[in-house]
């Protein structure tokens, strides 16, 4: 597949199960290897048996995942600035301060020291975005982040996301809540079965697909 | 039996008897103590080793899983002769207590390995793989996510082991290390009552182990309700918000 992503984007990746999305985002994350093709970042390939380039690819990003995966060990707020003191070496006075921030910012701003297994999944699921926005990630990766929330948490989600997108950030969001994908992204990705199938803009893929593919996958998607 | 107790308790009692019986409990002690800090410390080794996944180091995880595997299946005696002999075609000058100490690290070693590597498999994979995503090391998150989890899982089958293992050392006396079990056999030699004699060496055992399992069931209690009981004092203390936003859907 190939897909160049610029900075400040917001592309969402749709397609059936099994058609890679998430495989792709951990191929990003430097989580698995690929097993053809290459990532380049600003130019340069990156080389996965690097473990100082899959380090300085990975210092560069930061991944939400569809379980949440929030340590179980750590309260809230340490759970927000462990990588930043431990990882990125950064004080700690500051890290906490920006850690606050973002604690209110998804609206979790009296949980500081609530752990994970007290939160229900909507709201560990905004820990592990401010998780992810604390390593101050150039790029972003949202694998499914609401997939595994009750329908009524999905909102709350949603409304951090849509925030964030609005704030320029560069992300890419594997979803099926399509008319999410379609309200924030700036450009959509439709796969199937590893390959990119269309490329293009939320008009075109959900207004006038090209491929019969994506034609038949949003139609049978947006008639439920 | 009991007028021959009390008839051979003075003279069974005597200072240099029970400065004699303590120094062998106090072997007993060490064996134990010595051997499980150190089946702790090789055994966590080991698990972290066999929890590398890396190619370059297929050989060394190749090397430890055939240790654990066979140490864990020879019986302990055959151990220590395999190791007494060993240690004794090459250098005379060691002695059996060092021997008997070798052999029991080796052998708490191999079981310490197994209940550890099967706490830190508890934690579930994604963990790794946030921490994974996140640049931790290999040691940061085995310090500050795995283990940190693995713990409740590991203490239960540790204690209960290190229990086991205070009873198992009573093998070494079978190659003449004077420790508790040995100086039953060697009184009971010199005509004392067998009764009395052994009452005495299983009043030492009970001492040295009755401790060991009460400190694990405080370990295995705090570690599993400390955190319960915070959060409990929180709900009662804690401000008005933190219960006014829906609690318990998990996705």
């Amino acid at each position: 597949m190939n897909l160049s992503v610029n900075k400040g984007e917001v592309i969402s990746l749709i397609g059936p199960s099994g058609s890679g999305k998430s495989t792709f985002l951990r191929v990003l994350m430097g989580l698995l290897p690929p097993t053809a093709g290459e990532v380049r970042i600003d130019g340069g390939a990156i080389d996965y048996r690097s473990r100082p380039q899959l380090r300085a690819m990975r210092d560069r990003m930061a991944i939400v995942f569809q379980q949440y995966n929030l340590f179980q060990n750590m309260d809230v707020l340490r759970n927000v600035t462990i990588a930043p003191i431990k990882i990125k070496k950064r004080p700690r006075a500051d890290v906490e301060r920006e850690a606050t921030a973002l604690l209110l910012k998804v609206g979790l701003a009296e949980k500081h020291h609530a752990y994970p297994d007290e939160l229900s999944g909507g709201q560990q699921q905004r820990v592990a975005i401010a998780r992810a926005l604390a390593l101050k990630p150039e790029i972003l990766l949202l694998d499914e982040v609401t997939a595994a929330l009750d329908p009524e948490l999905v909102t709350e989600v949603l409304d951090t996301i849509r925030s964030l997108a609005s704030e320029g950030i560069t992300m890419l969001i594997v979803s099926h809540e399509m008319a999410f994908v379609r309200e924030v992204s700036t450009r959509v990705v439709m796969m199937d079965k590893g390959q990119v199938v269309e490329i293009g803009s939320p008009a075109e893929i959900f207004g006038s697909p090209k491929e019969a593919r994506t034609r038949e996958f949003v139609g049978k998607i947006l008639r439920h | 039996m009991w007028d021959r107790i009390v008839q051979e308790a003075p003279d069974f009692f005597t200072y240099y008897n029970a400065i004699f019986v303590l120094q062998a409990m106090g072997r007993t002690l060490a064996l134990t103590v010595i051997g499980c800090v150190a089946g702790f410390i090789f055994g966590f080794a080991i698990a972290a080793i066999r929890s590398t996944r890396a190619r370059a180091l297929l050989p060394l995880r190749l090397l430890v899983t055939v240790y654990v595997e066979i140490f864990r299946r020879i019986p302990f005696l055959v151990i220590l002769f395999i190791v007494m002999f060993g240690i004794q075609a090459v250098s005379r000058g060691i002695s059996l207590f060092a021997i008997a100490l070798i052999s029991i690290c080796m052998v708490s070693t191999a079981f310490m390995s197994e209940i550890i590597r099967a706490g830190m498999e508890s934690v579930p994979k994604m963990q790794r793989e946030a921490a994974e995503a996140m640049n931790f090391g290999f040691m940061r998150t085995l310090l500050l996510v795995i283990l940190p989890q693995a713990w409740k899982v590991i203490l239960p089958p540790g204690f209960a082991f290190m229990v086991m293992f205070i009873k198992d050392t009573a093998l070494v006396s079978q190659m003449g290390v004077v420790e508790l079990a040995f100086t039953g056999k060697m009184f009971v030699g010199r005509g004392f009552s067998p009764f009395l004699v052994y009452g005495t060496v299983l009043a030492g055992y009970f001492v040295m182990s009755y401790p060991l399992s009460r400190l694990g069931a405080y370990l295995e209690n705090r570690l599993a309700t400390s955190r319960s009981r915070e959060s409990i004092q929180r709900v009662w203390t804690g401000p008005g918000p933190v219960q006014s936003e829906p609690v318990g859907e998990q996705g």
